[in-house]
């Protein structure tokens, strides 16, 4: 599991209805739901982005509600994965439950700006900052089985292997 | 090695002697609960996985409360994904409207969620059981659509921040001054993946009403459950209400605290959530002079028949000021009737309040009252982020019934006592 993409940085405490406003919840289209991805803290987002792009974010990213209407917009927006100082615990859960590779690290959002490009390897757990001559940051370690989960492609798709 | 209330339900539904934080477990779920926002991803996750049938149709519960009465063609097509799925299903826990209210305040009042209950919902506002001494999280659509198929969910046992409330409550402070105060103290995600344990003797006097609004908004700290050692108080409230067995857990003396929060009541005064976090918290007294354009009185938090009896009695014989909407929304069709019987809605009427049927509508932004660019609004709601109500250059402050009523009457924000 690598990425490689430019960087959008968010502050702290993104909420969810600002990743997904409530006002597009009356439909579970995932593309509807792409289309309107951060758009009530940057509405020219969708159209800034190009796919393989990474998030990054402040601390408790995701907070508020339990909508999984995020992590969906956010990944079908094309966003490869998002890293955080922390995320709020729904919004983690649902990343892993649904397939959004997310990582924790403190440290990469005081050296990191919006555009530069970061190389983010989730197998060894190391994010690069290209041309920073730094060395690699390590991201908080995964639990073993949210590594399953991501490994099976989600929840669900964990439990039917599992029942197999 | 003793173990708090939290872990004692866990370990219960896990089916183990013991667990510890940290440890991740599966355990059975005694209710999982959707709504029309959430339950209708979790019904194609369900299908998509090839399942036929709930695994138990007395524990899957849907509650279209968020957008209805159905606001528009979209949020119908969302309704009906989930009735016809709850006819198909033949679930016992269907709330058509008529008899649907918001899911956090119906629950508890039809005795559907008891003391000891293991419940998982697709709102993150389902923390608000832990007022019933049950452990109750908030979790996202997949999660619900695998508790439906194996009645089971994943968990990671969470570290207790214990929370020490002593003293005597001041004039006008409710339940939810008290929590908005310790969000206030300790941040948005000052809890973050934790438990929130309740004690203390200023909270064995809380009503039930109060103990719920505390434990609904501990998601605004971050935290994973809110929970009260259950006692006298909460056998009067489920007494009547439950109609299965259930339990009573308590932590024990020699549990394990990540961290003890002694907080002395009588030092608080009204709450005031300035936008756009919960824990941008004032006291009344140091709000100064906002002028507002609406107030909203009802939501999970706060809709309940003692918060709109505490607004009625402030609302009485007075009226809403000019250019100011009050809309106030009962929680549920049986605090709508209690609210009728009582005189409660004449005298809002009367006041040029707005009365509407249960929904959760303007709390999330849905309907019912969205906010224009640069307006203020005083919410007995949870969250004050931007956009949350309406346009995002809009603000919302957030408050208990009493501030809300008298603030709709002054027209800016405004203790009780300020009234003539």
């Amino acid at each position: 599991m690598k990425f490689s993409g430019r960087v959008w940085k968010f502050g702290d405490n993104i909420d969810t209805d600002v990743i997904i406003p409530a006002r597009y919840l009356n439909t579970s289209d995932h593309q509807v739901l792409a289309a309107h991805c951060m758009e009530d803290a940057d509405p020219e987002f969708v159209k800034k982005i190009q796919p393989g792009d990474i998030i990054v974010g402040g601390v408790n990213f995701g907070c508020g509600s339990s909508r999984e209407h995020a992590p969906i917009a956010i990944k079908v927006a094309g966003i490869a994965c998002v890293v955080a100082r922390s995320f709020a615990r729904i919004f983690y859960r649902n990343a892993f439950n649904m397939g959004l590779p997310i990582f924790e690290s403190d440290a990469l959002w005081g050296m990191v700006s919006e555009g530069q490009q970061i190389d983010v390897d989730g197998d060894s757990g190391k994010i690069t900052v290209a041309g920073s001559g730094r060395e690699p940051l390590a991201v908080n370690p995964i639990p073993p089985f949210m590594q399953e989960l991501i490994h099976d492609g989600g929840l669900m798709r964990h439990l039917s292997l599992k029942k197999k | 090695m003793g173990m708090t209330i939290t872990e004692k339900i866990l370990a219960a539904h896990a089916d183990t002697k013991e667990v510890h934080p940290g440890m991740l477990i599966n355990a059975r779920v005694d209710i999982a609960l959707g709504n029309d926002i959430t339950a209708p991803l979790a019904i194609g996750e369900f299908k998509k996985a090839g399942a036929a049938t709930v695994f138990d149709r007395d524990k899957v519960v849907l509650t279209p409360d968020h957008f209805t009465p159905n606001k528009d063609i979209n949020s119908a097509q969302q309704s009906k994904v989930i009735r016809e799925f709850a006819r198909e299903q033949r679930l016992t826990h269907y709330y058509e409207v008529g008899e649907v209210g918001v899911e956090h305040a119906l629950l508890p009042e039809q005795g559907v969620v008891l003391p000891g209950d293991l419940v998982i919902g697709a709102d993150s506002h389902t923390c608000t059981y832990g007022a019933l001494g049950a452990f109750a999280t908030g979790v996202g659509s997949t999660d619900l659509a695998a508790a439906m198929l194996t009645g089971e969910a994943w968990f990671k046992v969470p570290e207790t921040m214990k929370i020490v409330f002593s003293g005597k409550l001041n004039r006008w402070v409710s339940g939810k001054d008290l929590i908005l105060y310790l969000i206030g103290r300790i941040g948005v995600d000052g809890a973050l993946y934790k438990a929130i344990e309740f004690t203390g003797d200023t909270v064995k006097k809380l009503t039930m009403s109060d103990r719920l609004t505390i434990a609904n908004m501990v998601i605004e700290a971050g935290g994973k459950n809110g929970i009260f050692i259950p006692d006298a108080v909460t056998k009067q409230y489920v007494r009547k209400r439950a109609k299965r067995d259930f339990t009573f857990y308590a932590s024990d003396p020699d549990a394990t605290y990540a961290q003890v929060i002694e907080i002395d009541v009588g030092a608080i005064e009204p709450q005031v959530a300035f936008p756009h976090l919960p824990s941008n918290t004032r006291g009344i007294s140091n709000v100064g002079d906002v002028k507002i354009d609406q107030v909203v009185i009802g939501s999970c938090t706060n809709g309940r028949i003692e918060d709109l009896r505490v607004a009625a009695s402030l609302l009485k014989g007075r009226r809403v000021a000019p250019y100011v909407r009050l809309i106030v929304i009962p929680a549920t069709q049986e605090i709508y009737r209690k609210a009728m019987r009582e005189g409660l809605l004449e005298i809002f009427v009367d006041a040029k309040a707005a009365v509407s049927t249960p929904t959760c509508g303007p709390c999330l932004g849905g309907y019912m009252g969205i906010l224009a660019d640069g307006e203020r609004a005083v919410a007995t709601t949870n969250r004050n982020f931007v956009g949350r109500m309406g346009h995002t250059g809009s603000e919302i402050y957030l408050a208990n019934p009493a501030v809300a009523a008298a603030s709709a009457v002054m027209g800016r924000i405004a203790g009780p006592d300020e009234l003539k």
